[in-house]
């Protein structure tokens, strides 16, 4: 089971979980199973994550791949300049 | 990638010949966003509120319409309703609905047949406002009795019983915070403040647009991402995206300032109200200043926790953003993971509001959010460095964020330069300079994320052995260079054998814009990709023409060549004689590459700086200043280093002079660039560059982007000089004459 | 209100055009010549994107009236290069002293004036001199190296055509 962190402002929406454990193989697995399990999660997913996957930041690809032990980091979408 | 596969030692990477636009623009041929015209074109001008906050009451047009030549009015009447989310912001941005909300908010707009009888009828619409209070300074905005400029703003992200003039909040960290101060020999919190500052591009933004009746229309602009400026312009005019082509023009700037739209469908709009007559609108430099996207004024809490032997134990930090009157445009999201990116600390919290204000929608500025974040905390650690006598470099060193460190907003860093550039300030001879009297050192760490992104690239083998590549990402800075030996690295054929173009909307799949310094990572990644498909197509033509295998053929030297002995004894088959074959031999030979590019490494960056403060006038002079970065690979150094002096540059103007000041009537008081001074030739020294290659294994020539790293150090590096000289720490920006002068005072009384 | 004619030399040429009297001379050359080599990027003189010169002296052209220029001889960017390029605009190139090159025709028609006066300035000469010409990407570093590398071999060739 992927571990999935969420940051702190986000807590209350699981329970007040810091560490979500979800079955998913890939990021977009990931996030729907995310929003399945804790609802409330539903507008920071649609608002737009990056996400870190064991270290490397993904933004914006629900096909990039996760492992069953991999450590997942939901972050803000970063935007550039 | 795997880091193995990173090579070293090229032929064309690395070397610096003449840019491909080069000649165009030092003849003045270039085209940019304002020098295109069509037959039959007309000009548009602006209204713009003159009121921080209004409630528009009527818009009245008729005396405008009844001057000869006048052909169109426009006002929100005009655009669809319906919008939500982001694109009601644009649509709210790009006209006005109920309410003006900035000074400059545009109310309407008009076509005429030349710009000067445009400006005229725009002084002719008669506009009604009821003034509204109105609140323009970040920390204002959440005192009690502040007017809440847009009720309900808050998303999901608000606790209960912040004030309404909150829009987003945002909460991290990890480790125990209380029991990592307690550790600490000294702990100290300050507020540390940055006003809003342009990225001040010299060229003003500038469009022809055409939209017929049929709902297809074409643009030329001066843009970052055409893509973004063709789906933005639909959604807020209720066409298609596919029925507009948007072309970009040479861009003179943006720095991040031209990845939205401001008054791009106005074109339009008029456009199809003249009859499908072409529009030309250019924004006056007090448009710009007014009515674009600066980036926010922040006011940031910090507190540090550090023992006598410089081992930082804990931060902590609470930041307040304001990104104008529409939420979600403060960089909070990346100013609060930007804070102490650079360093490895065991107990770190960071809390962050984002706060609306009566000031124009801000959009990205060159690591949005890092600048600001860096100017609170990289001055704290300089504070407590000073104040425990410890050299700012060797505290960077040992508290230094390094491969494999887990980073300050979570995720573990894979390979990274910072070390690196800390190591490489240390020894360089502008560290030993022995200071004078009145003179002072800063020394500060700075970091961005970069990008990676949408990008669609094709290649096209030419008749003549000439490799032709179309990219999507308009080139501020050189990239076209970049990308143009990259391809000549991978094919093995001459740089001046390539030719790069960025092509228009309807050339190639969607590319983000040229942001997040992406363009050299992600289209020169797929640019070697696309070339690497060329290459595999070209060695079936020479495995058909020497009736061998596929695989027994390899590419090297811009030539096909039997891979070793048992292929047969054929002569190498070049590029060139491959192109002008391929009509016969199965076709035309293309490579193209589309991928939502991952791999991108971060760039760290170390700055030094050596000012002199004048204690009679508060005017501070920099002396030296030294750019350390980390590229990966320098594709084409001289572009490296421009992009390291041109973020320095920006830095120290920010540091220095640049700000905007809002009247008490919520008014921009210096929307002109002579009050609104950015640096300039006499302002600065020679800046120093060197350029640390620490590949990223995420690329094929390791490259890091490097456009935005060189920003975000020279403000906490410059107020940290000026404390050493002085002996004054200014914890507001910019330090101006009067602001160091006042310290300086305050310090003797 | 009446357009004004006016009868002036650009980069060597005779032209005509009629000004509102209201148009800059940056207007003129851009919406009447076609010469769009010459930027606006302030309107108030304070940028120098603008910069000409007429009767040889370096001027804002969009602090002049277009009606100014009448029986004048001008000089913009596309005037510059002759059979070649100039050694400032060859250098400029070499020396990689322009990134997204929006502000490079003011500098250059600048520079060149500056040259013409002084052909062996100090690097402090050549920055208080350039002050009026803003660029936001490059910093000036590159810049000033490419006028003195440009200011160097012009005193060359002037000591080995004398």
């Amino acid at each position: 089971m992927a571990k999935v962190h969420l940051w702190a402002s986000l807590r209350r929406f699981a329970d007040g979980q810091e560490v979500v454990e979800v079955e998913a193989a890939t990021v977009g697995q990931m996030l729907d199973a995310l929003e399945k399990a804790h609802p409330g999660l539903g507008p920071a997913i649609k608002a737009g994550l990056s996400v870190a996957v064991d270290g490397e930041v993904i933004a914006n690809n629900r096909a990039a791949p996760v492992k069953p032990d991999s450590e997942v980091f939901l972050l803000q979408r970063l935007k550039g300049g | 990638m795997a880091r193995d596969e990173v090579k070293t030692g090229y032929k064309y990477v690395g070397t610096r010949p003449n840019r491909p636009d080069g000649l165009d623009k030092v003849t003045g041929r270039a085209r940019y966003g304002a020098d295109f015209s069509l037959p039959g074109m007309l000009w548009a001008a602006v209204v713009r509120s003159p009121h921080a906050h209004a409630r528009i009451v009527k818009i009245d047009a008729s005396k405008a319409l009844a001057l000869e030549g006048v052909k169109a009015v426009v006002t929100r009447a005009d655009l669809p309703t319906g919008l939500e989310g982001e694109d009601l912001n644009l649509q709210d941005n790009t006209l006005a609905g109920e309410k003006a909300l900035y000074d400059g908010h545009a109310v309407a707009a008009v076509a005429a047949t030349s710009q000067l009888l445009a400006q005229d009828a725009a002084r002719l619409i008669e506009v009604t406002y009821e003034v509204l209070p109105h609140v323009t300074d970040v920390d204002a905005a959440m005192a009690p009795g502040a007017p809440v400029i847009r009720p309900g703003v808050a998303d999901y992200s608000v606790p209960e019983g912040m004030h309404g003039n909150v829009a987003r909040y945002m909460e991290f960290g990890h480790g125990d915070v209380e029991a990592g101060f307690a550790a600490a020999d000294v702990v100290r919190e300050h507020t540390y403040k940055t006003e809003a500052t342009h990225q001040g591009y010299i060229e003003p933004h500038a469009a022809v647009g055409q939209l017929g009746e049929d709902g297809r229309g074409e643009m030329w602009v001066c843009t970052q991402g055409h893509w973004y400026i063709r789906r933005m312009s639909a959604a807020v005019l209720g066409i298609e995206a596919a029925n507009l082509r948007v072309t970009p023009s040479e861009i003179g700037g943006g720095f991040g300032g031209k990845t939205t739209i401001f008054m791009e469908p106005l074109t339009l709009a008029l456009s199809k109200k003249a009859g499908g007559r072409p529009v030309k609108l250019v924004m006056s430099r007090s448009e710009v200043l007014r009515a674009t996207g600066p980036t926010a004024s922040a006011s940031m809490d910090v507190k540090i926790g550090m023992k006598k032997d410089g081992t930082i134990t804990a931060g902590q930090v609470f930041f307040r953003m304001q990104g104008g009157a529409f939420p979600g445009m403060s960089p909070i999201g990346e100013a609060l993971p930007c804070a102490f990116a650079c360093y490895d600390i065991p107990a770190l919290k960071h809390e962050a509001v984002e706060v609306i204000a009566n000031r124009p929608k801000a959009a990205a500025y060159r690591a949005p959010g890092s600048p600001m974040a860096a100017f609170a905390v990289e001055s704290m650690v300089d504070e407590l460095c000073r104040e425990l006598g410890l050299d700012p470099i060797e505290v960077r060193l040992k508290n230094g964020a390094k491969n494999g460190s887990k980073s300050s907003y979570g995720p573990v860093y894979n390979v990274i330069g910072l070390q690196e550039t800390l190591e490489a300030a240390k020894a360089h001879p502008n560290y030993a300079i022995p200071l004078g009297k009145n003179q002072g050192r800063g020394v500060a760490s700075g970091f961005w994320f970069n990008h990676g992104g949408e990008t669609s690239v094709s290649l096209a083998v030419g008749e003549d052995g000439t490799a032709t590549v179309m990219i999507g990402t308009p080139d501020i800075g050189g990239s076209r260079a970049s990308i143009g030996l990259m391809v000549a690295e991978t094919l093995g054929i001459p740089y001046e054998d390539v030719r790069v173009n960025v092509v228009e909307t309807g050339a190639l799949g969607v590319n983000e814009p040229t942001h997040g310094s992406r363009a050299t990572f992600a289209s020169g990644k797929a640019a070697v990709e696309a070339a690497n498909q060329a290459i595999n197509e070209m060695c079936k033509r020479a495995a058909a023409e020497w009736e061998i295998d596929a695989e027994a053929v390899e590419w090297k030297d811009g030539a096909a060549h039997p891979a070793g002995p048992n292929a047969g004894k054929f002569p190498p088959m070049t590029i060139g004689e491959i192109g002008s074959k391929m009509g016969s031999t199965g076709g035309p030979i293309s490579g193209h590459h589309e991928v939502t590019a991952g791999g991108y490494g971060a760039s760290f960056g170390t700055h030094v700086v050596d000012v002199e403060v004048d204690p009679e006038t508060g005017r501070t002079t920099v002396l030296r200043y030294l750019v350390v970065q980390d590229a990966g690979t320098a594709i084409h150094p001289a572009y490296v280093e421009g992009q390291y002096q041109g973020g320095a540059a920006q830095g120290i103007g920010w540091a220095l002079n640049e700000e905007y000041v809002y009247g008490a009537d919520g008014r921009l008081q210096n929307p002109i660039f002579l009050d609104y001074r950015i640096p300039v030739a006499s302002d600065l020294p020679m800046i120093d560059t060197v350029i640390v290659e620490v590949p990223n294994p995420g690329h094929p020539y390791g490259v890091r982007g490097v456009g935005e790293t060189g920003i975000t150090p020279p403000l906490p590096a410059i107020a940290s000089a000026i404390a050493g000289a002085t002996g004054a720490r200014i914890r507001s920006l910019p330090c101006s004459p009067p602001k160091v002068l006042a310290a300086i005072k305050a310090l003797k009384g | 209100m009446r357009k004004i004619h006016v009868t002036t030399t650009v980069n060597g040429d005779p032209v005509e055009f009629l000004a509102d009297p209201r148009e800059t001379l940056l207007d003129a050359l851009r919406n009447h010549l076609d010469l769009t080599g010459t930027k606006e990027g302030c309107g108030t003189g304070d940028c120098g994107a603008c910069s000409v010169t007429v009767d040889g002296t370096l001027v804002c052209s969009c602090l002049m009236l277009a009606a100014e220029a009448n029986g004048k001889r001008v000089e913009t960017i596309e005037g510059m290069a002759k059979e070649e390029l100039h050694p400032l605009q060859r250098k400029f190139i070499e020396h990689a002293a322009l990134q997204c090159g929006f502000c490079t025709p003011g500098i250059l028609v600048a520079a060149k004036a500056l040259l013409e006066r002084n052909p062996d300035p100090t690097d402090t000469e050549v920055r208080y001199w350039l002050a009026g010409n803003l660029c936001r990407c490059t910093g000036y570093d590159k810049i000033i190296r490419a006028v003195q590398d440009a200011a160097a071999e012009m005193r060359q060739e002037h000591r080995g055509a004398a």
